[in-house]
């Protein structure tokens, strides 16, 4: 048996009923990476021999009689913007090619309260910036369903991990559509939650306002585990939500009677593919029969919210990212005098996409042109808000796609950097909005995976996993496995 | 031409929290470095800040002291800018909306008082300190130590109220009282818990539109305020009487050299970039919070002088320097309580007491001497037990034994002699050795009196009573 094509929920049956070890599984995944990772590239850094102690602990305790939780032995990774006591987290970034943090992210100190194995952590594109992991300062990973194509970003190594069966499951950070977008890619399900469900503490910063950590997984169900285990207040974590945190497993219903679905008209952009909007108009088809009511609504300053992001979001990372001056830790250049050093160091350390963005941010935010720019951003970004806040007086999820189009060819945008940050047009004002959103698969075009994004009330986590749920079952994109080639 | 001087200060002190402004770190002055740190003060990726609350409560305290008014709504933001000491290269500090706002503060110069209005009080954190291997000009090297990365600063802002140096200095002065008495600084210049920079320019007399400023560095101690806006008065008066013109920039005072020197001009000035902090939340404080701080507030220097120029009958002047500090208005207070005369206890606190403390570099926190056994002595003295004359040996013995002076009055004999029969056998003695002295007195020679009471007092060790030495003296010599 393929033990890594399996979800969590799956393998955690097989853990309970004796059928198989964690180090079993564990094996089979470490196997899947030693086959498929030279050509997918989803890891930064692996943890092979930690992810067999932990397993054989796990292993332990189950032949103790003890009780494991759902995640427990479960292969998962991480992307590496969360920070690991001991483990290098790089961002993949060149400035922090070292850098070991003294100590564990909020997320971190969780799963591992759930016994998680960690295989290793991801590529992203660097400090989360961009939409392909063509923007890492290491290397671009592959997607696959199709190698030449990218696995979308920023968290595209968690999401091509975990459909290449190099992870169970795996966590991305989510700014701008980071989580969904790769995940629609990818065929995998990922969720942003609401802005302050999920601790930051030790997520490395990239916009604080919008940063956001969720799970990407195979199904709805793996999704509500992972979400379960990361969710709640932190004190850490200034910004996170005190309030508490339902089960979320008890969401996992086929049940939309009465759910009203809101489809907003501003989100099917012109040069969306049109086997997209088909896919999602099916899926609204398959939920209404099954009972759910739907309406068009209209968020008119959608189109302005791409732009306020692209200010607010520098604005934020031009400061968030300051501090890797080479003074205390990351990569030093020296130079003549501080000022030197600095300039090689930052000079040298960070790629084209990272300084393009902290000039955007730290010109929006200077003297001058602060009110015109970021000042601005922030009016629409309210402005954003309130067109959620008028839909959800309305309906109970709004249900759009979850990118324009399929997963591109790596390279088909690189020089073009406008129409790359439109990959995320349907995605970000969700982040401006601060409110939860799921990818889930909804469908092939041309053999690549498609997404359907469902968006919804802050903390309304449950009633998104409801809707996917009953989604889900309805169809099987979600058990279709990557074809990796002839792998 | 006649110049009117300008001056606002800012001033930074640093509160007396046990832990850091946004993390658990402890604030502790003069540990081994780098040892208060933990990857929040160190800014390491990932970390996010807390608000230590007793923070926002000090600055509110501070706030309701200088007679501002308290924002129910307000707000962090980052203030953008390189500088190895901050490892996160920007502060966190407040812009917009600061935590207190639109303040006063009375000072007193000249025997008379004065209103400087206070603009805003606002929170941020502390940098960290360079150690350099040399002088920061020749240094090979620079160290970094983080200790004091994030201890909690209050900045307060005056307005442009003030006229001269001194109006200067005892600004600086009164705000340290009055932090003093809040208990939310210890407000050492010498170890950088109180620091000031100051905006100084001129214009003609009777003008309104002020001159060009310039923003002094650097002035880390009372004398340096006064020193360096004295010479930049004069810095200034010069450039404009020549015909010149200040230039807006930011200049350091040199405490050695007594001068000013250019640091950056207005066209290299910072642009700081302010952004709301997004890490945090706002600051919300609760109105009847607010109210339970401002009742729980100790008596302020000005209603503590208030008061014991009318208990006790005392001169504002004797008043105001008795009740700079917290601490020695209560050495005061306890001296009174225990019976001594307050004009008793006013000299003696702000002659021998004072005088002891500076020239051995100490807080009247610091003293040897306890109230207790300070107003132990005054007793003897009121009693008669000891002459004051005596009472200032007893002092430098209760100084350096702190001895109570009972004790050392009985160890040593220090009894005051004040048996005329007693007295009397040495006055003759003395008379009959000195002839002449007795016929200079004789003569008209006042001087020659006291010649003789000397030696007196040289044969009694000091003890004998002066009164009625000088009495015996004069009736014996009139025998004669």
């Amino acid at each position: 048996m393929e033990l890594f094509k399996l979800t969590a929920h799956e393998l955690h049956q097989k853990l309970v009923n004796k059928e198989v070890s964690s180090v079993e599984i564990t094996q089979s995944v470490l196997g899947r990476i030693d086959a498929v990772e030279d050509k997918v590239q989803s890891y930064v850094n692996q943890t092979r021999e930690l992810a067999l102690a932990k397993a054989r602990q796990v292993d332990e305790k189950i032949k103790k009689g003890e009780p494991i939780s759902p995640l427990a032995g479960i292969p998962g990774a991480i992307k590496d913007n969360m920070c690991t006591k001991g483990i290098k987290t790089t961002c993949s970034s060149k400035i922090l090619e070292n850098f070991v943090a003294p100590y564990d992210a909020t997320v971190i100190e969780k799963l591992t309260e759930q016994d998680m194995v960690l295989m290793g952590k991801t590529n992203l594109d660097e400090f989360a910036m961009g939409g392909s992991t063509e923007n890492s300062g290491f290397f671009t990973s592959h997607n696959p369903w199709d190698l030449d194509r990218v696995p979308g970003g920023s968290s595209g190594g968690s999401a091509a991990a975990v459909a290449a069966g190099e992870a169970i499951w795996s966590l991305g950070s989510d700014t701008g559509g980071s989580i969904r977008q790769p995940a629609a890619y990818c065929g995998t399900v990922g969720m942003k939650p609401t802005y302050g469900r999920v601790s930051r503490y030790g997520l490395v910063a990239f916009a604080s306002s919008l940063d956001q950590i969720g799970p990407i997984v195979r199904d709805v169900t793996d999704c509500a585990l992972v979400m379960n285990a990361i969710c709640g207040y932190d004190k850490k974590d200034s910004t996170s939500i005190n309030s508490p945190v339902p089960d979320y497993t008890k969401a996992l219903q086929v049940d939309v009677k009465g759910l009203k679905i809101g489809l907003p008209k501003e989100y099917f952009v012109r040069g969306m593919n049109p086997e997209v909007e088909k896919a999602v108009q099916k899926a609204v088809d398959q939920l209404v029969a099954l009972g759910a009511e739907y309406q068009e609504v209209s968020m008119p300053h959608t189109e302005y919210g791409l732009s306020a992001y692209y200010l607010i979001a520098p604005a934020e990372a031009s400061s968030n990212l300051a501090r890797y001056d080479g003074v205390g830790y990351g990569m030093r250049e020296e130079g003549d005098d501080i000022i030197a050093m600095y300039k090689k160091t930052r000079s040298k350390g960070f790629g084209a996409e990272v300084k393009r963005r902290i000039m955007l941010g730290t010109y929006a935010l200077s003297s001058g042109y602060y009110d015109a720019y970021y000042m601005k951003a922030l009016k629409v970004r309210t402005l954003v808000k309130r067109d959620f806040d008028r839909a959800f007086e309305k309906v109970d999820v709004l249900i759009t796609p979850t990118a324009p189009s399929p997963a591109f060819k790596i390279g088909a945008m690189a020089n073009d950097p406008l129409a790359m940050y439109m990959q995320d047009v349907c995605t970000i004002p969700v982040n401006l909005a601060g409110v939860p959103g799921i990818s889930l698969p909804c469908g092939f075009v041309d053999g690549m995976p498609i997404g359907l994004q469902i968006i919804g009330k802050p903390l309304g986590e449950d009633t998104l996993l409801r809707a996917a749920y009953t989604y889900e079952q309805q169809n099987d994109y979600h058990k279709r496995f990557a074809p990796l080639g002839e792998v | 031409m006649d110049y009117e001087v300008v001056i606002g200060l800012e001033v930074h002190s640093e509160l007396k929290t046990h832990s850091k402004i946004f993390c658990g770190c402890s604030t502790q002055f003069g540990s081994e470095q780098n040892t208060n740190v933990c990857p929040v003060c160190l800014g390491m990726p990932g970390v996010l800040p807390v608000v230590n609350e007793k923070v926002v409560e000090f600055a509110v305290r501070a706030g309701l002291a200088l007679n501002c008014e308290i924002l129910p709504f307000s707000k962090f933001d980052r203030k953008n800018y390189y500088y190895p000491d901050l490892p996160k290269n920007y502060q966190t500090s407040q812009y917009d909306l600061p935590i207190a706002l639109n303040g006063y503060l009375d000072i007193e110069v000249g025997g008379e008082t004065k209103r400087i209005g206070i603009t805003r009080i606002h929170m941020e954190e502390d940098a960290g300190k360079l150690v350099h291997a040399g002088t920061i000009s020749n240094a090979d090297y620079t160290l970094v130590d983080y200790n004091r990365t994030g201890v909690p600063l209050i900045e307060i802002v005056s307005e442009p109220d003030l006229r001269s140096p001194e109006e200067a200095k005892a600004y600086l002065e009164k705000i340290k009282s009055i932090l003093e008495y809040l208990d939310v600084s210890d407000c050492k210049m010498e170890e950088g818990s109180l620091r000031c920079d100051a905006n100084i320019s001129l214009r003609p007399r009777g003008t309104e539109p002020f001159g060009t400023k310039s923003e002094i560095k650097n002035l880390n101690s009372f004398r340096a305020v006064q020193k360096g806006l004295e010479y930049e008065v004069e810095r200034q008066t010069d450039l404009l009487e020549e015909g010149g013109k200040v230039v807006q920039e930011t200049r350091s005072w040199d405490d050695a050299a007594g001068v000013t020197v250019s640091l950056r001009s207005k066209e290299q000035a910072h642009d700081y970039r302010y952004l709301p902090e997004p890490d945090l939340v706002p600051i919300v404080v609760d109105p009847s919070w607010v109210e339970e701080i401002r009742s729980n507030l100790p008596e302020l220097p000005d209603e503590r002088k208030k008061r014991m120029m009318e208990t006790h009958g005392l001169s504002s002047y004797d008043a105001s320097v008795l009740t700079a500090s917290r601490a020695q208005a209560e050495y005061f207070d306890a001296l009174t309580a225990q019976g001594v005369d307050a004009k008793a206890a006013a000299n003696w606190v702000m002659g021998e007491v004072a005088k002891h403390l500076n020239s051995n570099g100490l807080t009247i926190a610091q003293c040897p001497v306890s109230a207790e056994n300070l107003a132990g002595m005054l007793t003897l003295v009121d009693k008669g037990t000891i002459s004051h004359k005596i009472a200032k040996t007893v002092f430098e013995e209760m100084w350096t034994s702190g001895k109570a002076a009972e004790q050392i009055v009985r160890e040593k004999g220090l009894v005051q002699i004040s048996d005329s029969s007693a007295i009397i056998g040495i006055v003759d003695a003395v008379l009959a050795a000195n002839p002449q002295s007795v016929a200079d007195f004789q003569a008209g020679k006042e001087r020659a009196l006291g010649f003789l009471v000397g030696q007196i007092m040289k044969q009694t060790k000091g003890r004998a009573n002066p009164e009625m030495v000088n009495t015996l003296l004069k009736e014996r010599i009139g025998q004669m």
